[in-house]
C-alpha cells in the first residue's frame, strides 16, 4: 500500500465529507456534520470491510472468491431466521437470540465457503464460475425459503413475518466521560466532545470489523499460519515441496473467509435493520472485492478502500437529510439515483489502475494439481 | 466391407460425441430435480404434483406452449450473449444491465420518435429502428467494459456488475423522471406504451407468441455461423483460448476483446428490445432483474454452443412458465424454480461432481471459460 493510493483515499473521503459540510452548513456546525459523516461511514463500511477481509483470506491462499455476495446474502438470511426461531419458537430472550443469530450467520458463511472450497479446490471448477454458482444459489435459496417459511402453505409463522428480536445495541465508548472535565464550564467544548464521541459509539460488528482488520494483518504477515497461507497462494508447488499441505491450507482459509462474509451478512439483518428482503446485499459483496483489489490484497489497505465506499454511501444518506437546503448550483445532489452511482463509478475508476496498479497473489485462481 | 466398417465406426463416433455432450447436462438436470424433490418434500409439498404442474403449465396446451416460447425468446438472446462472451474468454455478468438499457432505448424510439417527427412511421421502418437502437445501446453499454478490459485490464466480471447497478440507477432515474408514463392514473416507474407501428405482430391469431421468437432462432444460427465460419469468429475463439498465441498470430487482441464484449452486449440488448417491441410494449422498472444470472446458467447448461443455448433456454422458459401452474396446484412459491435452476447450474458447472456420482469417465480437455484477475 503506497502513499499515492492512501492519498487518493484521503482525498476522495475529504471531498465527500466536504460536500456534505458545504451543503449542510446552514443547518449544523461543520464539526457535527463531519463527526456524523465519519460515524455513518464507519458503520456502513462494516460489511465492505468484512467482505474485503473475506476476499483477502481466500485469495492470499490462491482461491478467487467472487461468491462473497452470495455468502453474505445467505448468512444475512439464516442469521436473521435463526434469531427469529430462537426468539419466537424456543422463547429465548432477545439478547441471546440475536447473539445466536450472529453465530448462525457466521456458520452459514462458513458452510457456503466450504461449498466454494469443494468446488474450486477438490472438483477444480473454474473459480469464477464456482463463485457465480454460489451467488445464484444464494438468490434462489433465500428467495424460496423467505417466501415458503413466511408466506407459504402451512408455514411455521402462519403467513406473516414475525417480529424479530431486534438489532444489536450501540456500544458506548466513554470519551465524553473522560474528557468532559477538561472542558470546565464551556458548553461549546462539551458539545464538541460529545460530537467526537459519536464517531466511536459503534455497534458490535462494526467494532469487531475494525479489530479484525488489524488482527488479520498480524496473522497474515507475522505468524507461521500467515506465511504458509501466502506461500500457498504465491507458489503452491514450492509450498508443497517444503511440506505444507496446500489443499488443507486452502480449505481452511476459504472457510475462514466465508465466516468473515457471514459476519458481514449478520451486519445487514442483525446489526443494521431487523428485517430481511430478497437481494438486500445489493452488490456490496462485489464492491468489497474492488476494495480488496485496491487495497492490494492487504487487510489495512482493503479497509481504507472500504471506507471510501462507506463515505460515498454516507453522502447519499446525508443528502436525503439535507435535501431541502441543497443549493441550486448543486441541485443534482437531490437525485438519489445519481448520487447513488458514486460507489459503482468509483469501483470502476479504481479497477482501471490509474491510481496505481496492484498485483494479485501469483497463484490466485489456479487450482493446484499435484 | 472395409468402408462399411469405417462408416459404422464413424457413426458410432458421432453418436458417442453427442452422448458425451448431452449425458452430463442431462444427469445434472436429473440430479437437481431429485434434490429439488427432496427439498419440496422437506418443506411439506408433494414433489410429483409440483413437477406435474410444471410440465402441464409449460407444455400442456397450445397456449402453454406459446407462453413458453415467449419466455424462451429473451432467454435465447441473453444466453447467446453470455455464451459468445465465454467463447471470447470474457465473462459477461452484465446481461441484466445491457438488457435494461436495450429495453429503455427501444421503448424511447417506440413511443417518442413519432412525436419528435410529428408524423407516424410505417411499421416496416419503425420496428427495425426501435429494435436496432436498443441493440446498439446494449452493445455500447457492454463495449465500455470491453474497452476498460482491453486498455486498462479492469476485470470485466466486476465492471459488468457495476454497470448493472449503474443501469438500474439510471433507468430508475429516467423511468421516474422524464420517461415516466404521464397518464394521470399511473404511479409505476414505467414508460408510456409504444406506438402501434413499433409493435412486432404475433405469429398466430389468439396466441401471444410473436415474430421475435423466430428472430431469436435465426440469431442463434447467425451466432453459430459467425463463430464457426467467419474470420471474426475464429479471432474471437482464438483470443478466448489463448490471448498470447492470438497476439503472436497477428490478431488485434484489444480490438477483438472490445468487439466480443460489444457483440455480447448487443445480443443482451436485443433481449430487452424484443421484450419491449414484441410483448410488453413498454419498459417497466424491475422487469430486467434476474435475467443476467439466468443467462449465465443457460449459457453454461448449453455449453456455450448456440444450439445448446436454445435448448437450455427452452428448459428454463418451461420452468418459469410452468411455475404459475405449479403454484396454483401445490401452493409452492414460484421462487422454487430459482432454487431448482441454481441446483442445475451447480451440477452443470461442477460436472466433476456428476461424473463422480454416476462414475462417468472424463473425456477430452477441460474448457477454459474465464481467467483470474491478471488476464
Amino acid at each position: 500500500m503506497d502513499w499515492k493510493r492512501f492519498g487518493f483515499i484521503a482525498l476522495i473521503i475529504t471531498i465527500l465529507i466536504g460536500t456534505v459540510v458545504y451543503v449542510g452548513q446552514t443547518r449544523q456546525t461543520p464539526l457535527l456534520i463531519i463527526t456524523s459523516m465519519l460515524a455513518t461511514t464507519i458503520a456502513v463500511a462494516t460489511p465492505l470491510t468484512l467482505g474485503a477481509l473475506s476476499g483477502v483470506y481466500c485469495e492470499r491462499a490462491g482461491v478467487v472468491n467472487i461468491g462473497i455476495e452470495g455468502m453474505m446474502l445467505t448468512a444475512a438470511f439464516f442469521g436473521w431466521l435463526g434469531g427469529i426461531y430462537m426468539f419466537q419458537i424456543y422463547g429465548l430472550s432477545a439478547g441471546i437470540s440475536i447473539t445466536l443469530g450472529v453465530f448462525f450467520a457466521i456458520i452459514t458463511g462458513g458452510l457456503m465457503a466450504l461449498l466454494h472450497a469443494a468446488l474450486s479446490i477438490t472438483f477444480k471448477v473454474d473459480q469464477i464460475i464456482g463463485g457465480t454458482v454460489i451467488n445464484i444459489l444464494a438468490v434462489g435459496l433465500t428467495g424460496f425459503l423467505n417466501r415458503q417459511l413466511f408466506f407459504g402453505k402451512g408455514s411455521v409463522f402462519g403467513g406473516t413475518v414475525p417480529s424479530s428480536p431486534g438489532v444489536l445495541p450501540t456500544i458506548h465508548v466513554p470519551i465524553t466521560e473522560l474528557f468532559a472535565p477538561l472542558c470546565g464550564t464551556s458548553a461549546v467544548c462539551l458539545e464538541n466532545v460529545q460530537a467526537i464521541n459519536r464517531v466511536f459509539d459503534q455497534k458490535p460488528i462494526a467494532i469487531a470489523a475494525i479489530l479484525l482488520v488489524f488482527i488479520s494483518h498480524y496473522i497474515l504477515f507475522n505468524t507461521r499460519w500467515g506465511l504458509r497461507t501466502r506461500a500457498v497462494g504465491e507458489h503452491p508447488r514450492a509450498a508443497d515441496t517444503v511440506g505444507i499441505n496446500v489443499i488443507k491450507m486452502r480449505y481452511a482459509n476459504v472457510v475462514i473467509g466465508g465466516m468473515f462474509a457471514g459476519l458481514a451478512g449478520a451486519y445487514f439483518t442483525i446489526e443494521s435493520v431487523p428485517s430481511f428482503e430478497p437481494l438486500l446485499t445489493n452488490g456490496r459483496g462485489f464492491i468489497s472485492l474492488a476494495a480488496m483489489i485496491f487495497g492490494n490484497w492487504t487487510p489495512i489497505g482493503a479497509w481504507a478502500a472500504a471506507l471510501v465506499f462507506g463515505a460515498s454511501q454516507a453522502l447519499l444518506i446525508n443528502m436525503q437529510i439535507f435535501r431541502d437546503v441543497i443549493p441550486p448550483q448543486l441541485s443534482f445532489l437531490q437525485e438519489s439515483y445519481i448520487v447513488g452511482l458514486t460507489p459503482y463509478i468509483l469501483t470502476m475508476i479504481i479497477l482501471t489502475g490509474i491510481i496505481g496498479r496492484t498485483t494479485p497473489p501469483a497463484a490466485d485462481g489456479v487450482a493446484y494439481e499435484k | 466391407m472395409q468402408s462399411e466398417k469405417q462408416s459404422i465406426s464413424r457413426g458410432k463416433k458421432i453418436l458417442q460425441s453427442i452422448l458425451d455432450a448431452t449425458l452430463v447436462p442431462f444427469l445434472a438436470i436429473f440430479t437437481a430435480v431429485v434434490i429439488g424433490g427432496v427439498i419440496i418434500k422437506m418443506v411439506g409439498g408433494n414433489p410429483f404434483e409440483a413437477y406435474m404442474g410444471l410440465i402441464e403449465g409449460s407444455l400442456g396446451s397450445k397456449k402453454a406452449l406459446s407462453e413458453t416460447a415467449i419466455w424462451a425468446t429473451p432467454y435465447i438472446f441473453a444466453g447467446l450473449a453470455v455464451a459468445l462472451g465465454f467463447k471470447g474468454g470474457l465473462f459477461n455478468i452484465g446481461a441484466e444491465g445491457q438488457l435494461a438499457v436495450g429495453a429503455v432505448f427501444s421503448a424511447l424510439i417506440g413511443y417518442a420518435l413519432p412525436q419528435w417527427l410529428g408524423y407516424d412511421l410505417p411499421a416496416i421502418v419503425h420496428i427495425p429502428l426501435a429494435v436496432l437502437f436498443g441493440m446498439l445501446m446494449g452493445g455500447l453499454w457492454a463495449g465500455i467494459v470491453g474497452a476498460l478490459k482491453a486498455y486498462t485490464g479492469g476485470h470485466e466480471v466486476i465492471n459488468t456488475i457495476m454497470m448493472n447497478y449503474i443501469a438500474l440507477n439510471t433507468t430508475s432515474f429516467l423511468l421516474n423522471g422524464i420517461m415516466k408514463d404521464p397518464s394521470p392514473t399511473n404511479v409505476i416507474a414505467r414508460t408510456p406504451l409504444i406506438a402501434e407501428s413499433a409493435r412486432i405482430p404475433p405469429i398466430f391469431d389468439g396466441l401471444r407468441v410473436h415474430w421475435g421468437f423466430v428472430l431469436a432462432l435465426l440469431i442463434a444460427f447467425l451466432v453459430w455461423w459467425v463463430l464457426n465460419k467467419t474470420t471474426l469468429g475464429f479471432e474471437i475463439r482464438t483470443v478466448g483460448l489463448n490471448p498470447d498465441a492470438a497476439k503472436y498470430a497477428g490478431i488485434n487482441v484489444k480490438r477483438t476483446i472490445i468487439l466480443t464484449m460489444a457483440l455480447s452486449g448487443m445480443l443482451a440488448g436485443l433481449a430487452g428490445s424484443i421484450e419491449v417491441t414484441g410483448l410488453n410494449y413498454r419498459h417497466e422498472l424491475g422487469f430486467s432483474i434476474g435475467y443476467g444470472y439466468d443467462a449465465i446458467a443457460i449459457a453454461l447448461l448449453g455449453k456455450s454452443h448456440p444450439l445448446g443455448v436454445v435448448l437450455a433456454a427452452f428448459l428454463f422458459a418451461a420452468m418459469r412458465n410452468g411455475a404459475t401452474r405449479m403454484q396454483f396446484l401445490t401452493q409452492l412459491p414460484v421462487d422454487l424454480i430459482s432454487m431448482l435452476q441454481a441446483l442445475i447450474l451447480l451440477f452443470v458447472a461442477a460436472d466433476a461432481i456428476v461424473r463422480y456420482i454416476y462414475r462417468i469417465k472424463s473425456r477430452g480437455e477441460r474448457v477454459v471459460l474465464t481467467r483470474g484477475w491478471g488476464g
